[in-house]
């Protein structure tokens, strides 16, 4: 693939947050705000930074992305159908019966899902698996994973953080798509995983913190993870949930409500197209 | 009286074996690995060792991104916590995506002993047969074992291997064992009823046949090491040659093997059929003989059930 320039990867973003709003809103079921947040952090991965074949998915040398926060399946859906992976005429299917697109990734049917995700807190710790077999096999394929802040309430989060730390894996890139809310509410008040950037390096991971929806900034710590050695790295994405729909924008009723039609083609209107 | 194993440490064994015909086996342990003896396993292969700490729901899906990468992990911890402290985690992370998982449990059923019902996994054979795609195997003992935890390896998918903490009675010679997963064994022939068991109350059902051979009774003795896929024509056959089932585990008698077989007896020759197991109470403490006797899984009980059933016929 050739170098995609920051206006490439724009124009993807856009086109990708139109496929998220005609998903869910087709649909009408699905997780539109926590989707749109992290937009820019997996445009930058596939389309950039992530070693992967399109026509031969399961590649043993690609690099692997993990989406914890199974939820934001429209997103991975979107990404991989815009990568190749996958018509994005089947994009309509997102959430149907007899359809590969569920409502939670399910590696076994979809071409480029690396693993099913979607119980929350799950996903680390199979990227850790994922990281140390790299190890093993002597391969210079990296890990990526992607969680939620609402997401790093589970238990088994902090299991795995430790663990990547112990076992040094330094192959290993975790982004938290920190957008301040979860379904019920401001993390903070339903129960707050703050200060996320202490948390992290107490439990012996290289921090860095950016602005989530800027390219140079994705780019410039995705640069500093694979300078890191001796320890996996977390990069504090600050997001707003619902980015580029302004009635989405902040709010938690979006976590995993569909627009109605109208709200449909208004959002694509803010984006620039019709429906 | 025959050599005495536990399963446990014929797994310990078989797994240090299998570590070195396949290279891509890896052991995952959750600080217990002196108990479930894959201690073995870490001596001998350092780097394809992980100890994960007191942490199992991240040590199965650590497993679950090994078995992704390519590798055949082998879990460990004790049975209560591999499937009871992480289920959703087996249920989500492995089996859903039929990742190749092998969840090695030792320590299962009351004969943990003095620890006491907190650490006695007695709904294990449940919670793991009621997950689809998941292979359930429990082995009578050390020869079985070994044949299980190889042929755990050649299954392309989740496994649940339930083994036990005390030494039990080796019943199989080496030599002469085959073992297929899925299809039980016939220990011995009889007439007039079957003891269908599993685990450490198989040499328990030999017992209890040859105490009922003295009085008359001629019982037929079926070794169900498989729990998950079920061998339905064992069932069916025990049922229609000798007319009456007693099933019998170190294990509650609500969703076990007594249940697999029940289920299979109404939907293809029902029988009386008697339950030995676990009657739907926790544990405690005690050394595992006095367990065995105070919660009913002696030879004496397993008689009993079987003169109650032929009563029934």
């Amino acid at each position: 693939m050739e170098e995609q320039t920051v206006y490439d990867l724009i124009e993807k973003a856009r086109r990708i947050r139109c496929h998220i709003i005609r998903m869910v809103g087709e649909a009408a079921s699905g997780h539109p705000g926590g989707s749109l947040s992290a937009v820019e952090i997996l445009t930058a991965l596939y389309f950039r930074e992530m070693r992967v074949k399109p026509e031969d998915p399961t590649w043993p040398e690609r690099d692997r992305f993990i989406l914890c926060k199974g939820h934001a399946s429209p997103l991975l859906y979107a990404v991989l159908a815009e990568r190749g992976f996958f018509p994005v005429e089947e994009l309509k299917t997102f959430r149907r019966i007899n359809s590969r697109l569920q409502g939670h990734p399910d590696m076994r049917k979809v071409p480029g899902v690396e693993m099913s995700t979607g119980s929350l807190g799950q996903g680390l710790s199979v990227a850790n698996g994922m990281a140390l077999a790299a190890r093993l096999d002597g391969r210079d394929y990296r890990v990526y994973a992607l969680l939620g802040d609402g997401e790093i309430q589970e238990g088994q989060v902090w299991e795995a953080a430790m663990a990547a730390a112990h076992y040094r894996l330094d192959n290993l890139v975790a982004f938290l798509d920190h957008n301040g809310l979860q379904i019920d509410g401001r993390i903070q008040d339903v129960m707050s995983p703050e200060p996320v950037e202490e948390k992290w390096r107490a439990f012996g991971w290289h921090v860095l913190r950016i602005d989530g929806h800027d390219y140079g900034a994705i780019f410039a710590a995705l640069a500093e993870a694979r300078q890191t050695k001796g320890r996996p790295t977390m990069i504090i994405a600050d997001t707003v949930k619902g980015k580029g729909v302004s009635f989405m924008e902040n709010d938690p009723f979006w976590h995993g409500s569909p627009p109605t039609r109208e709200q449909m083609a208004k959002a694509l209107a803010e984006l620039g197209e019709g429906v | 009286m025959a050599e005495k194993i536990a399963t446990r440490e014929a797994y310990g064994l078989a797994l240090k074996k299998l570590g070195e015909k396949n290279r891509d086996v890896v052991v995952l342990d959750a600080d217990l690995s002196k108990s479930t003896k894959t201690s073995e396993f870490a001596k001998a292969f350092p780097d394809r060792f992980f100890n994960m700490g007191i942490a199992e729901q991240n040590m199965i899906g650590t497993a679950a991104g090994l078995a992704a990468a390519g590798k055949i992990p082998f879990a460990s911890s004790f049975a209560i916590f591999a499937c009871g402290r992480a289920f959703e985690q087996v249920r989500n992370s492995v089996a859903y995506p039929r990742l190749n998982v092998k969840i090695a449990a030792s320590h299962a059923g009351l004969t943990v002993g003095e620890d006491g019902a907190s650490h006695q996994a007695i709904e294990d054979i449940a919670l793991m047969r009621a997950v689809p795609n998941m292979t359930v195997i429990v082995p009578a003992d050390a020869v079985e074992t070994e044949a299980a935890v190889m042929a755990a390896a050649e299954i392309d998918g989740p496994v649940y291997l339930r083994l036990g903490r005390p030494a039990v009675p080796v019943i199989y010679e080496r030599e002469n064992y085959q073992f297929q997963v899925g299809r039980a064994i016939t220990l011995r022939e009889g007439k007039d009823a079957t003891v269908i068991a599993c685990g450490i109350m198989v040499s328990v059902a030999l017992e209890a046949a040859a105490q009922l051979a003295e009085e008359g009774l001629s019982v037929r003795v079926v070794n169900m090491h498989t729990i998950k896929p079920l061998d339905r024509e064992a069932v069916r056959r025990a049922a229609e040659e000798t007319g009456a089932v007693v099933t019998a585990e170190e294990h509650s008698i609500i969703g076990g093997l007594g249940s697999a077989v029940a289920e299979v007896l109404v939907e293809t020759c029902p029988v009386p059929m008697e339950r030995v197991g676990v009657r739907d109470v926790f544990g405690e403490s005690g050394t595992p003989a006095e367990l065995m006797e105070k919660y009913g899984l002696t030879a004496r009980h397993v008689a009993e059930a079987v003169r109650k059933v032929v009563r029934r016929k």
